[in-house]
């Protein structure tokens, strides 16, 4: 009887499987989906390396200061950095004054201690990076129906995140004839701009990096936009995760330990169950 | 539990006499996981996963315990919280994600831990109720992980909540007040993440209650093993103390081995990039998938792409998600075979390595996979499989195959002849 | 005896696995003993920077440093003398004026606003409070009284008003921590 019931059930559940299936099947024969623009378009992102990958990367501070300088004389004009304070800096390898002056020279939103209105005062190291704007709505009204996301854990938000970050920094170019030629319906909107790594091809961010020596570097490095969007990508590294060094040397301690008590079991089950067939 | 032969408390020292007439703690865990617990001696590694399980279960809660003490369940701060807490709590990255990965290695232990039943015919009599016990604890670990997803309010927690809490919707009649009842609302917020995490907190201490129960139900006929064949004799079994104690014991390492890669080296490889972006409740992820411990079942919701007679597709798909696992159910009554391991069934061992394994697997891929062609189609054959797998092969073929011959006993299968034997009656 | 040694040997290795298997549990305990301490966040924002030139003579003003009260009060002449006139070797935690102050700027007293006995908040720095029967501050839940120079005089409190770290980084702004 039990039998009989499951059949019946398995029956009922495999017959609307193989209907979805034959229906599905005979949609895919007969109208075959089109291709998309974003479907042969869209373009992984490119090959590339920094200090910090790997199991025993570490951060190049150096490159991470550059990358600060791009943006703060880049980007921070559009996207906050929410998640970190000036006294992270530090661990870019600023000294104290250093990491004040750079606070300062932010201005965040404060209260007037007498009136208790709302103003604005020079940023101090536990202060975050102040956002660039009131809230969404004023951001996309300055920025073309668009808001600029915050920069803090892009590195990790998004896929394969920090070559992503570059390869859609130095991606920018005209649109291929072919794809206009293939899909004139898909030509890039005004307002927007053509970049084969961003998900649909078209975003409002124009080229922020365009020119080589755009940012003036302290340490004499050549600025060209590849440098440029490199050093950025390595400090968004940095700002969403921090702790990636200590997490990788821990790792190692960690790993080394285990190791060596997982040997020291083994040999001690080994010996408890010398003797013992099983 | 009790075989005859199995070893007997006798505390020595006067304060465990003393302890042992008030409260017999210590014999407790004598008899639950020391001497006085006679295990079959043939276990193979599959046999260590359900102990990892209980590591894993540790694990969970108390690093779960540390985040709770640095998270804010409010919308407005709870993604912001869990960010102070990987970046200025001590030791905080490493606690968020160990607590992140623990679910997906509590996830990986658990699907093998079951699978090594599927095969062995763990859930066969008289261990019915040590098997349902274990299926109501994954159904809880589903639901305990499914509300833990939810409180970073990162884009995938917001709307896994809102996709998840929609499969209610489907239901007739009661489903639309039913999906606004689970969730406070009419779309995920303040109300869903408070008792999310209400719920959250609570739920692994009930999965710690079953466990409990589900570890006492297996004391009684004692553990199954691969040959399947009851224990006979003293000589089938040795004491679980220090016998798999020991060998528990390095599993534990190289479990820990593999989990600390993961959470030192790879933390996020098995989560997703778009719950480290706040919940957007005005748009949705390109891509939206649960976790990937999920996918099966997710695949098998998405199968169901046509209506089916009068049961329209949202429903049947929903339908046949939660009869995916509630089938589990019954399977100590669907395998009328009368032997137990599948090492001596050979059809159903046939069905089991290139039936179900190659299914789930596919399930498993094609559930993480965007809901495009082929993908669809070939996790509809793969849920049918499923399907026909548990509810009329293992039926038919548990009834009709002939199986191959029992060793004698443990000892037998062993050591080549068990002395035993000759004295009894054949089996 | 080659056997012996072969038995010792084996207790040597169970011994060893089971010491390990401890050394990995204070290893575990150290990390979830740390993170309960303060976070860096909480760390960081331990300095105040108050503008005093707005405290007048006699009066006091409420700032706050790590979360907690600090009283900052601009002391008159008057309250100056009766703090100083008092015998050091009757007060219970003995302390001059002029140790619980900055050289040349004994007239700004400025003190943890927690009571000593058991943490309540002081009475006495809000204009029109119950300074108590010495003049400088109350406590309420149990009774301390402070004197003009905050110091301990009568109640259950031992110690006077802690005076924390700070120094004038101009001659109207105090920074405290």
């Amino acid at each position: 009887m039990a039998r009989i019931l499951s059949i019946l059930v398995g029956l009922f559940f495999t017959v609307a499987l193989a209907w979805s299936f034959g229906k599905g099947a005979y949609t895919q024969i007969t109208e075959p989906p089109a291709a998309t623009a974003e479907h042969e378009f869209h373009l992984h992102p490119k090959e590339v390396h920094f200090a910090s990958d790997g199991a025993f990367g570490k951060f190049d501070r150096q490159q991470l200061q550059r990358g600060f300088q791009v943006y703060k004389e880049v980007c921070s004009a559009c996207h906050s950095l929410s998640h970190v304070a000036f006294r992270d800096l530090a661990q870019l390898g600023y000294s104290e004054a250093e990491v004040k002056a750079i606070a300062a020279g932010f201005t965040v939103p404060g209260t007037d201690p007498n009136t208790g209105e709302a103003n604005t005062r020079p940023g101090t190291p536990t202060d975050y990076f102040p956002k660039p704007f009131a809230n969404d709505i004023a951001a996309r009204a300055a920025n073309n129906n668009a808001v600029p996301p915050d920069l803090s854990l892009m590195a990790k938000a998004r896929h394969d995140g920090p070559a992503y970050i570059y390869s859609l920094l130095t991606g920018f170019t005209e649109q291929p004839a072919e794809l206009l030629k293939e899909f004139p319906e898909a030509k890039t909107p005004s307002g927007l701009h053509y970049n084969p790594y961003f998900a649909n091809l078209n975003l409002a961010m124009a080229p922020p990096l365009a020119a080589d020596g755009q940012v003036t570097y302290g340490d004499g490095t050549k600025s060209t936009v590849d440098q440029m969007a490199k050093d950025v990508s390595a400090f968004l590294i940095w700002t969403a995760e921090p702790k990636l060094e200590k997490r990788k040397q821990t790792g190692w301690t960690v790993l080394g330990f285990l190791l060596f008590a997982t040997i020291l079991g083994y040999m001690s089950y080994r010996n408890i169950w010398a003797g013992t067939k099983h | 539990m009790s075989f005859p032969w199995a070893n007997e408390y006798t505390p020595s020292h006067p304060f465990m006499k003393w302890m042992d007439e008030k409260l017999p703690l210590p014999r407790l865990v004598y008899n639950s996981v020391g001497s006085g617990y006679p295990v079959p001696r043939n276990l193979n590694y599959f046999w260590n996963f359900g102990f990892l399980a209980l590591i894993c279960l540790v694990i969970q809660i108390v690093t779960g315990i540390v985040m709770a003490m640095h998270y804010a369940a409010n919308t407005a701060v709870a993604f912001d919280t869990i960010e102070m807490t990987v970046r200025d709590v001590n030791w905080g990255w490493l606690f968020r994600y160990g607590h992140a990965n623990g679910a997906s290695a509590f996830f990986v232990v658990i699907y093998i831990h079951i699978f090594r039943g599927f095969y062995y015919g763990s859930y066969k009599a008289p261990r019915e109720m040590v098997w349902l016990l274990g299926v109501v604890i994954f159904l809880l670990m589903m639901a305990t992980a499914f509300m833990g997803y939810v409180l970073p309010w990162g884009q995938m927690s917001f709307w896994g909540a809102k996709v998840i809490t929609g499969l209610f919707g489907a239901i007739p009649f009661v489903g639309e007040p039913l999906q606004q009842w689970l969730l406070g609302g009419f779309a995920p917020d303040n109300a869903a993440l408070n008792r999310f995490f209400s719920l959250h907190y609570l739920l692994p201490f009930v999965i710690v209650g079953v466990v409990i129960l589900h570890i006492w139900a297996l004391h009684i006929p004692g553990s199954s093993n691969p040959t399947g064949v009851e224990v006979k004799s003293e000589s089938d079994t040795v004491p679980f103390y220090p016998y798999y104690i020991a060998k528990d014991g390095w599993a534990v390492g190289a479990f820990a081995i593999l989990f600390a890669a993961a959470v030192f080296f790879f933390p996020n490889a098995l989560g997703h990039p778009d719950n480290y972006i706040p919940a957007n409740p005005m748009s949705t992820p390109a891509h939206i998938v649960p976790e990937w411990y999920f996918w099966p079942f997710y695949a098998i919701l998405r199968a169901f792409t046509q209506d089916f007679f009068f049961i329209p597709a949202k429903l049947m798909g929903v339908l046949a998600m939660f009869g995916a696992i509630l089938v589990w159910f019954f399977l100590p009554w669907l395998d009328k075979s009368p032997v137990r391991s599948g090492s001596y069934r050979p059809t159903y061992k046939k069905f089991f390595w290139f039936g179900l394994i190659p299914a789930m697997a596919v399930l498993f891929y094609c559930g993480g996979a965007a809901a495009t062609e082929p993908y669809v189609m070939i996790s509809q054959l793969a849920a049918l499989y499923y399907f026909a797998h548990f509810l009329i092969i293992l039926p038919v073929v548990s009834a009709i195959e002939k199986p191959l011959p029992l060793p004698y006993s443990i000892t037998e299968a062993v050591l080549g002849k068990d002395e035993g034997a000759e004295l009894a009656p054949a089996a | 005896m080659a056997e012996e040694d072969g038995v010792r040997r084996r207790d040597f290795i169970n011994i060893a696995a089971v010491s390990a298997a401890g050394v990995a549990g204070v290893g575990v305990v150290i990390p979830l003993v740390s993170q309960m301490s303060a976070s860096a966040d909480v760390l960081a924002a331990s300095s105040t920077e108050v503008d005093i030139s707005a405290i007048q003579p006699g009066q006091a003003i409420k700032a706050v440093f790590r979360k907690q009260p600090v009283f900052v009060r601009n002391l008159t002449v008057k309250e100056i003398e009766e703090a100083n006139k008092v015998d050091i070797s009757s007060l219970r935690d003995p302390q001059t004026l002029a140790e619980r102050t900055k050289e040349g700027k004994e007239n700004w007293l400025i003190t943890m606003g927690v009571c000593t006995h058991l943490g309540c908040v002081p009475l006495g720095a809000g204009e029109g409070e119950n300074r108590g029967e010495f003049g400088g501050y109350f406590c309420p839940c149990h009774g301390s009284a402070y004197d003009t120079a905050a110091r301990i005089r009568k109640g259950p409190a031992p110690k006077n008003l802690e005076v924390p770290a700070y120094e004038f980084t101009t001659d109207t702004v105090v920074k405290i921590g």
